[in-house]
């Protein structure tokens, strides 16, 4: 392990007394794992019932189970396939109105952020729902949309932010206006260095698209539980399991690409101390962006 | 306009009961993502890698399959929590904790090694440099981000309305039913008092960040 501020750096005699004390504790945990994995046999988790999804009951196939799973993903990511670029679109207009000169101008957009992103998704999903009328998929898209725009505008913002003002002065000095100096200049750079906060922040929009099951667009989830409706309770536990796999995978995907993207930006020189200033990735839909 | 103040008094038992999980989830999630920190970095690798195993799982779970999984599949497997606000508290404070483990490292993480080892050089003792050196720094570092954590939670305490509680916005589904001519007044109303409380803690974040920033 690397050199850590919260103890020396240990001695031989340290080092084996942690390795004892290391395989101690982690005999002690796979106890319990033993104990919580008999207890999970008892209660019948490892019998027939993962047979629903090779051979399932009711006259179905593997391939209509799996089918309407595969169906369910495919649901939860067109939405956040829908919503991610409009979100994006919409966050580079509010982020530049943001930074307008004009105070009339980028007054009421920060306001405009501020509240969107102080409202819980789930909320303005029921706006799109309730109050405009918006069907399931249409308010769930309308959610994510607002919602993310305002988080990826406070990115950019923080990411216009952290470029050396000089960035900006070669500009006015080329005689760049303000709107070419944005765009020639700031925001290609800006979009690098914040495109691993940006997949971050993908993951949050993927994750925020399983609350479609409270508003009723058939996603993952909502098929999940049609399934076990369908088949009995007792499928319940498989089915869940499954589902949960299925989110670990294709989020830690992005988390991955998110990092592998963060790492080649950092060996191309771009200043990692920059992004790393604006945004942790751990803020969840909270990211700092006030710095 | 008017039915918004006609329905004052429910909104106000929906912000109670938003409050109250957003308090003891809050509270709860403080100490187990303390120690999930802890966790991960302590010296012992078998605890490190149990404390990485809870946090990325954590992290990669939608709330919804968190809330699923309390209110459905434990009851499903005959392991029933009674209902009511039990099963939104867990979940959340389960969720929540990745989070707050994360910004408590990443905070732990931020005090530079060069800080640690003055503080050996000038002959503090490991307890010494841990409470006069390390952790003043680090507990400075990781207020504003553990705020931010607490306004995520109070935003996802929403999710409980998918699932029987009826906090703020499970009244304003409600009220949007019994008012249908005036339904986005009533959903406005519901945002106002989420905002009530997001806009002045992430204010509050925002000040304390600057402040730190600037006494480094």
């Amino acid at each position: 392990m690397s050199k850590s501020v919260l103890y020396d750096e240990p001695g031989p005699k340290t080092l084996r007394l942690e390795r004892n004390a290391s395989i101690a504790v982690g005999a002690l945990i796979a106890v319990g794992l033993v104990f919580v994995i008999i207890g999970m046999a008892g209660r019948g988790l490892f019998d027939d019932r993962w047979l629903v999804f090779t051979d399932p009951p009711k006259g179905q196939t593997a391939g209509d189970v799996w089918g309407s799973l595969g169906r369910g993903l495919r649901a939860t990511l067109t939405a956040a396939a829908v919503a991610a670029p409009v979100a994006f679109a919409l966050a580079f207009l509010l982020a530049i109105l943001r930074t307008s000169g004009s105070r009339w101008v980028s007054r009421p957009v920060t306001w405009l952020i501020e509240f969107l992103r102080g409202m819980p998704v789930l909320l303005m999903m029921f706006f799109g729902l309730l109050a405009f009328g918006l069907s399931a998929f249409a308010a769930v898209a309308f959610g994510l949309i607002l919602y993310n725009s305002a988080i990826m505008a406070e990115i950019l913002r923080a990411g216009l932010a952290a470029l050396p003002k000089g960035q900006v002065e070669a500009g006015t000095a080329l005689g760049l206006t303000r709107w070419q100096t944005m765009r020639l200049i700031q925001l290609p750079q800006v979009v690098r260095l914040m495109l691993p906060s940006l997949i971050s922040q993908l993951v949050v929009l993927l994750k925020d698209s399983s609350l479609g099951f409270i508003v009723g667009y058939p996603e993952l989830l909502r098929t999940m539980q049609l399934n076990y409706s369908f088949f009995g309770d007792k499928y319940r536990f498989p089915l869940f399991v499954v589902v949960l796999i299925i989110y670990l995978a294709v989020n830690i995907t992005l988390t991955r690409v998110a990092i592998l993207v963060e790492r080649r930006l950092g060996a191309r020189g771009q200043s990692g101390r920059v992004a790393t200033t604006a945004l942790p990735p751990e803020a969840e839909p909270e990211p700092l962006g006030r710095a | 306009m008017d039915s918004v103040i006609e329905a004052l008094p429910v909104y106000l038992d929906g912000f109670r009961l938003t409050l109250y999980l957003a308090a003891i989830s809050g509270a709860l999630s403080l100490v187990l993502g303390t120690v999930l920190a802890a966790f991960r970095v302590s010296p012992l690798r078998s605890l490190r890698l149990i404390g990485t195993l809870v946090v990325e799982v954590g992290r990669n779970t939608p709330l919804t399959l968190v809330f699923i999984f309390f209110v459905f599949i434990l009851p499903g497997i005959g392991i029933i929590l009674p209902l009511g606000t039990l099963p939104a508290i867990i979940a959340l404070t389960v969720y929540t904790s990745a989070f707050v483990c994360e910004a408590v490292r990443s905070g732990i993480n931020s005090v530079g090694i060069g800080q640690a080892e003055a503080a050996r050089a000038i002959g503090l003792g490991s307890v010494q440099t841990l409470t006069l050196v390390v952790l003043p720094q680090a507990l400075r570092t990781v207020v504003p981000p553990l705020i931010n954590v607490l306004i995520a939670l109070t935003k996802n305490t929403s999710v409980a309305a998918g699932f029987a509680v009826v906090e703020l916005t499970a009244t304003g589904r409600g009220l949007a039913r019994d008012y249908p001519a005036d339904v986005i007044w009533m959903l406005l109303g519901v945002a106002f008092f989420y905002l009530v409380i997001t806009i002045p803690a992430g204010a509050i974040a925002g000040s304390i960040e600057r402040r730190v920033v600037f006494s480094r």
